[in-house]
C-alpha cells in the first residue's frame, strides 16, 4: 500500500482529460447487480481500472496501455492479469527492460511481500541474463537489511545463484548473517542451500566435516537454538544411522546435557540415535540420569527415559513425546 | 561474556512472549465468572463482523482487488465454520458475483473480467461448496476447469499459478485439492506432481515453496495434504515432518510459520491442520518407522479404536472399485480418464488412529486469549483483524476442538472444547478446508 514512495507526485491529470485517450472507450467492472465483497474504490481506482480493461480487451499492446499497466499496478501491485499484460506490451515494444528494472526495485521497496512483484522480477533477470546477476544478488542483501527473512527474497537470491550463478561469496555472505543473528533460521537454510548445491564447493559429502564442526560450535554457543541443530541433522540427511555413526554427534550431545540446561533439543537428537542402534557411552547414560527428576526411569531403557524427560522439561510437546515413547521398540539398555 | 542483549530474533521473541504471557496471566488472575467470559468465543460479533463486510468493503480493500473469491472465502468458511449461514438472497448473490469470476475457458479470477488463477479458483470453489445446493455446485464448469488444469500443468510436474505464472508448491496443492473435490482428478493431472513435492521436503523436515527454499507451515500443509489427495503421502519423510511441525508450537502456545520466527494465528491451521493430517496416516507412519500395522491403535484405555483391515486397503493403497452414486448433476465427465479412486472420502472416512501429537489446549488458549479481538481474529497481539486470520484462526480452533474424536463423525467431549461447549465450530475436511457437512453434499454431487 507504500505507494507514495514509489510515485513521483505530480498533480493527477484524471485519463479521460488526456488527449492521447480520447478515442478509448473505458470499459466498467461487471460486477453484478449485487455482488458480494463490493470494494469501494476510489475514483482514481475506478477509471485507471475501466481504462486497463479497454487495453486489455483489445490487446493493445502501445506505450500509452504500458504506462497505464504502470499507473494500475501502483493502485493494486497485487493484479496480476495487469503484470501479465505488461509483460506482453514489453516484449511487444522490445522496451528497455533496465529501465524496466529499475521501476520493479522502487516497487520491490514499497512492497517487499508481494508474490507478483517477484515474479516479475524474475521473468525480467531470466531476460537480462548473467549480467544482471551480481545486481540482483546485491538487491537482495539491501531487502535483506530490512527482512532478513523475506521469504520470496530468498526464492529469487536462489534463483538468481542457480540460473545466472554468483556463488562466489555466498558462504561468505551467510556466514555474516549467522554471525550477526544465529537464529536467523533463512541464513540457516541458505546455507544448506549452497553447501549442497554450490558448483564452487564440492557437495555436502566433501564439505561434511567442516561444517559438521562449523554447527557444533553454534550449538555450544546457543543450546537452545533449533536452527543448528537441525542443519546437523540435515549435514547428515537425516539419516539416524549416519548421525548415530558421527561421533561429533552423540558428543555435542553429551555436551550439552552435561550444562543441565536447554538440553531439549539435544535429548531430541539422542531419542533418534538411541533409535538408530546407537551405543551410548557410560558418559551418555550418565548424563541423561543426572537430568532425569525421577530415579525410578533410570530402570526402563535409555529411549524411553529420554521421552520422560522430555515430556517433564518440555510440556507443551508432550503427547509427542508421549507417541514417541510408545513408538519405541529397540531395547537400547542392556 | 554473557550477552545481556540477544539477537533480532531473540529480543522479537521475548518481547511477544512477554505479551502473551502478561495476557494468560490477567486472565488467570481474574475470578472465574469473568475467566470464563474471556475464553468465550464472541460469536455474534464475529458473525457481524463477517456478514458487513460480504456487504461492503472500503476503498482500502482495493490491494485485494484480484483477490476477491478469497474474501469470498475467508467470510463464507468463517460463517459457516460458526454455524451459521447466510439468507437466500446472499447466498444467489454469491453465486451471480462467482460466476461473473469464471472464465470462458475455465477457473476463477481474482475479479470480474480478471485471467483465471489456480489459487482464486481453489477459493471460488470452496466458497461454492460451502454456499451449497443444486445452483452453487452446477454453477461450475467442470469441462472447462478440468482444460484450466491441464492448461496450468508445468513440465516439471508442477503448476503454475496462472499463463505465464509462478510454479510452486501452493498451485500443486490448488490444483490438485480442486480437481479432487470436482472429482475430476485422473493421471494426467496427478502425473509428476508428487516428484515436485518430494524435492520441496527440505533438510528440516517440513516442505517448502521451491525446491531449496526454506520449510514453511503453509506450503507443508499444501503439500501434505496434495500428496494424500493423490495417494503418495508414503514418498514423505513423515516422522521428519512430524518432528519438524510439532517443534513449530512455541511456549507461547500457538504456532509459528517457520524454524525461530514470531507465533502467528493464521498457523493454527497450516500447522494444526498438518497435525491433524498426520493423526489419520497412521499406518503410513508406522510403516516408516518399521512398526508393525497393527501398532498403537490401542494404546492404553483406547479399546474402542476398530483398526480394521479396511482402512489399510484405504490408506496404503487406491480401492480397486469405484463406487457409484447416483448422479445428481455432477458424474463423471467423459472427457477424463475415471482413476477410481477418491483419496478425500477415504481419507475423512477412516478413523483417526493416532492421538493428537500437538497441544490442543494451549492453541486454544492462544487462539482464545491473544488472537480473539471483540470482532475478528488476528495475527498476534498488537495486529489487527482480518478476514484472512479470522478465516484460518478459526478453521484452526475447529480443528483443535474436534481432534480427540475417534472418527470425522463423532461429537467431541466437553473436555476437548476450551470454554463453554458452545465455543465448539463445526469441523472441516482437513485436506480441503472445507464445513464437512458441505463437503459431503459436494462428494454426493460430483460423484
Amino acid at each position: 500500500m507504500n505507494q507514495e514512495a514509489v510515485e513521483e507526485s505530480e498533480e493527477r491529470i484524471p485519463i479521460r482529460e488526456r488527449p492521447e485517450w480520447a478515442d478509448v472507450r473505458p470499459v466498467p467492472q461487471d460486477d453484478g447487480p449485487n455482488p458480494v465483497v463490493p470494494i469501494a474504490y476510489t475514483d482514481e481506482f475506478n477509471e485507471t481500472m475501466d481504462y486497463f480493461r479497454a487495453v486489455y480487451l483489445a490487446d493493445e499492446r502501445s506505450p500509452r496501455a504500458l504506462q497505464l499497466t504502470k499507473e494500475a499496478i501502483l493502485l493494486n501491485s497485487g493484479n496480476y492479469t495487469v503484470w501479465q499484460f505488461r509483460r506482453l506490451i514489453l516484449e511487444a515494444l522490445n522496451a528497455d527492460l533496465h529501465k524496466e528494472l529499475q521501476f520493479v526495485d522502487q516497487i520491490t521497496r514499497a512492497n517487499p511481500k508481494n508474490y507478483q512483484i517477484w515474479h516479475h522480477r524474475r521473468w525480467l533477470s531470466e531476460k537480462l541474463g548473467t549480467n544482471i546477476a551480481s545486481k540482483e544478488l546485491e538487491f537482495t542483501r539491501e531487502i535483506f537489511c530490512s527482512d532478513a527473512k523475506n521469504y520470496h527474497a530468498w526464492s529469487h537470491r536462489q534463483w538468481v545463484l542457480q540460473a545466472l550463478g554468483g556463488w562466489e561469496d555466498e558462504l561468505a555472505y551467510c556466514n555474516e548473517l549467522i554471525e550477526d543473528d544465529v537464529f536467523n533460521n533463512s541464513a540457516w537454510n541458505q546455507r544448506y542451500f549452497v553447501v549442497s548445491r554450490s558448483p564452487l564447493l564440492g557437495g555436502l559429502e566433501v564439505m561434511r566435516d567442516s561444517e559438521v564442526a562449523y554447527a557444533i560450535k553454534a550449538i555450544l554457543t546457543k543450546p537452545e537454538n533449533e536452527s543448528s541443530w537441525r542443519y546437523l541433522r540435515g549435514l547428515h540427511k537425516n539419516d539416524g544411522y549416519s548421525l548415530a555413526n558421527d561421533p561429533q554427534v552423540a558428543s555435542v550431545c553429551l555436551d550439552v546435557l552435561a550444562g543441565k540446561t536447554d538440553y531439549v533439543h539435544a535429548l531430541n537428537m539422542v531419542l533418534d540415535l538411541l533409535c538408530h542402534h546407537h551405543q551410548p557411552s557410560r558418559e551418555l547414560k550418565d548424563a541423561i540420569d543426572a537430568v532425569s527428576p525421577d530415579p525410578d526411569l533410570s530402570n526402563i531403557g535409555l529411549a524411553e527415559s529420554a521421552c520422560s524427560i522430555l515430556k517433564l522439561v518440555d510440556p507443551i510437546r508432550a503427547s509427542y513425546w508421549e507417541w514417541r515413547k510408545s513408538t519405541i521398540t529397540i531395547p537400547v539398555r542392556d | 561474556m554473557e550477552n545481556l542483549r540477544g539477537t533480532k530474533s531473540q529480543e522479537e521473541q521475548w518481547m511477544l512472549q512477554n505479551q502473551c504471557f502478561r495476557i494468560y496471566d490477567i486472565v488467570s488472575r481474574l475470578p472465574p465468572q469473568a475467566q470464563s467470559v474471556n475464553v468465550e468465543v464472541r460469536r455474534e460479533n464475529h458473525i457481524e463482523y463477517l456478514t458487513k463486510s460480504l456487504k461492503q468493503l472500503g476503498p482500502n480493500f482495493s490491494v485485494l482487488d484480484a483477490n476477491r473469491p478469497w474474501l469470498c472465502y475467508w467470510i463464507i468458511h468463517s460463517i459457516t465454520l460458526l454455524g451459521d449461514c447466510v439468507d437466500d438472497k446472499l447466498e444467489n448473490d454469491f453465486i451471480d458475483f462467482l460466476c461473473r469470476c469464471q472464465g470462458q475457458d475455465g477457473g476463477y479470477g481474482g475479479g470480474p473480467g480478471q485471467m483465471p488463477h489456480l489459487a482464486t479458483t481453489y477459493a471460488a470453489i470452496n466458497s461454492l461448496i460451502t454456499v451449497g445446493g443444486h445452483k452453487s455446485l452446477s454453477s461450475i464448469n467442470r469441462e472447462k476447469m478440468y482444460e484450466f488444469l491441464l492448461r496450468m500443468k508445468d513440465a516439471s510436474g508442477g503448476f503454475r499459478m496462472h499463463d505465464g505464472g509462478e510454479v510452486d508448491v501452493r498451485a500443486c496443492y490448488t490444483a490438485i485439492s480442486v480437481a479432487s473435490v470436482l472429482n475430476i482428478l485422473d493421471d494426467r493431472l496427478i502425473q509428476n506432481v508428487g516428484d515436485y513435492i518430494v524435492s520441496c521436503q527440505t533438510f528440516e523436515g517440513g516442505i517448502s515453496g521451491e525446491p531449496g527454499s526454506e520449510a514453511h507451515g503453509g506450503y507443508t500443509f499444501c503439500g501434505l495434504a496434495a500428496m494424500v489427495l493423490i495417494n503418495e503421502v508414503d514418498r514423505l519423510n513423515l516422522p521428519g515432518l512430524i518432528n519438524w511441525v510439532v517443534f513449530r508450537q512455541g511456549i507461547e502456545c500457538g504456532f509459528q510459520g517457520r524454524t525461530n520466527k514470531l507465533v502467528d494465528g493464521c498457523y493454527s491451521f497450516w500447522q494444526g491442520g498438518v497435525a491433524a493430517i498426520i493423526q489419520r496416516l497412521h499406518l503410513t507412519v508406522n510403516k516408516q518407522l518399521g512398526l508393525p500395522d497393527t501398532f498403537g491403535c490401542k494404546t492404553e484405555s483406547d479399546n474402542d479404536s476398530s483398526d480394521s483391515e479396511g482402512e489399510e486397503l484405504s490408506e496404503g493403497s487406491s480401492s480397486p472399485v469405484e463406487i457409484h452414486h447416483p448422479t445428481k448433476g455432477g458424474g463423471k465427465l467423459n472427457t477424463t480418464v475415471a482413476m477410481g479412486v477418491n483419496c478425500g472420502y477415504d481419507f475423512i472416512k477412516r478413523p483417526i488412529g493416532m492421538k493428537p501429537i500437538f497441544n490442543s489446549k494451549a492453541l486454544q488458549q492462544y487462539i482464545l486469549l491473544c488472537s480473539q479481538e471483540e470482532a475478528g481474529f488476528r495475527d498476534k497481539p498488537g495486529k489487527r483483524k482480518d478476514h484472512y486470520h479470522t478465516c484460518y484462526v478459526l478453521s484452526g480452533l475447529s480443528i483443535c476442538q474436534h481432534c480427540n474424536a475417534r472418527d470425522a463423525d463423532s461429537p467431541p467431549l466437553p473436555g476437548d472444547v476450551m470454554g463453554p461447549y458452545s465455543n465448539l465450530l463445526e469441523s472441516v475436511h482437513p485436506l480441503y478446508n472445507i464445513v464437512l457437512d458441505k463437503y459431503y453434499e459436494a462428494y454426493e454431487f460430483f460423484a
